[in-house]
């Protein structure tokens, strides 16, 4: 998801990269704006806030996996230091609750490890 | 906010959201030396970041419309990308669905992952807050990040020398993904949430357009729900 251009694409149209930043920046905002502006303060049903409780630990972890597990930038090769770093995150926040900590703790690991093994 | 009972949470927000400066500063420079690599000029780069204010959805666009990819894949692809948005804002709406539309509005277009997360948290943490003070908060953990979002891009745009591939900068965004995990990991439910989401989503990641980060998402929540009302059926506190 995080891809970077390498710049041998070609080269993007005016009319298909104003449909798509104009596009994206409505559709994001409805996206975000939906259930905050549609439901307002009405009370949601049980069953409803207790799915809801589970979103962030949920989608974040399905987010992150393939980018753990298929790294962008070995072209989707396992990379031993990437998977330590992200090991050594979650360690970290688990053990410390506190996600500066965490993300310092992975970066220091994935520099070691890519000065190591790299 | 400038009342004395809603100034504390928004530097408490402010404060919360401080440390995903080091975050966001080099994924924006990175976003706008990327961005202008595959051909945007500074104003589109600057237009598509100040709308959009979403980092994985933006490089996906632009790598998506860098490799030719037809315009409504592009868009289609990236707003998929964004639909975790929709998730957030169903579960921010029992803390600040009561909040004045304007200030809705505000929040719908600052809402970025950091935010969200730090705000889910503080909000279980001062369950005493009115929705002012809630909002307070909201709005200051994107103080700081949102506009040097905005402000770092342009640097990156502007100088658009190439950061070396040794800095791992790809990297930046799944540290930061995994740092907010291990903190809410709270009950069995949190982690039976996050381990089927992401069995899940590593199962699916061969269909295309992250639809497998979606199903991974959903299944996950399905699954913590469950968990959740199997333990408090059988009376294990939460």
């Amino acid at each position: 998801m995080t891809e970077i251009g390498t710049g041998i694409g070609t080269e993007i149209g005016t009319a298909a990269l104003w449909t798509v930043i104009i596009g994206l920046g409505v559709g994001s905002f409805l996206l975000r704006f939906s259930f905050l502006g549609l439901i307002g303060d009405r009370e949601l049903p049980v069953w409803v806030l207790r799915h809801l409780r589970y979103t962030g630990v949920a989608v974040i972890p399905a987010l992150v996996a393939p980018l753990v597990v298929w790294p962008a930038a070995t072209g989707g090769a396992l990379d031993a230091p990437r998977m330590v770093a992200a090991l050594v995150t979650v360690a970290v926040g688990l053990a410390f609750r506190n996600v500066i900590a965490a993300i310092l703790a992975g970066g220091a690991s994935l520099y070691l490890g890519l000065y190591l093994l790299g | 906010m400038t009342t004395k009972t809603t100034k504390s949470p928004y530097w408490q927000g402010m404060a919360a959201g401080a440390p995903f400066v080091l975050v966001v500063v080099p994924l924006s420079i990175l976003f706008g030396v990327v961005a202008t690599e595959a051909g945007l000029s500074v104003f589109e780069t600057m237009v598509m970041t100040t709308l959009v204010i979403a980092g994985a959805a933006q490089f996906t666009a632009v790598q998506l419309l860098s490799e030719g990819a037809p315009t409504l894949i592009a868009l289609v692809t990236a707003l998929a990308v964004n639909l975790r948005m929709a998730m957030y804002s169903a579960s921010l709406t029992p803390h600040l669905g009561a909040a004045p539309v304007r200030h809705k509005a505000l929040i719908a277009w600052l809402m970025v992952d950091q935010a969200y997360a730090c705000g889910m948290l503080a909000y279980e943490r001062n369950p005493g807050w009115s929705v002012a003070q809630k909002a307070s908060f909201y709005f200051g953990t994107v103080s700081l990040i949102v506009p040097l979002w905005g402000v770092f891009t342009f640097v990156g745009a502007v100088v658009g020398e190439a950061i070396p591939p040794e800095f791992a900068l790809d990297f930046a965004v799944p540290i930061t993904f995994l740092a907010m995990i291990g903190p809410m990991l709270r009950t069995q439910a949190h982690m039976v949430a996050a381990g089927v989401a992401i069995i899940v989503s590593l199962f699916l990641a061969f269909l295309p357009y992250s639809i497998g980060v979606l199903l991974g998402g959903l299944a996950g929540m399905i699954a913590g729900a469950e968990a959740e009302r199997q333990m408090a059926h059988r009376g294990i506190a939460i």
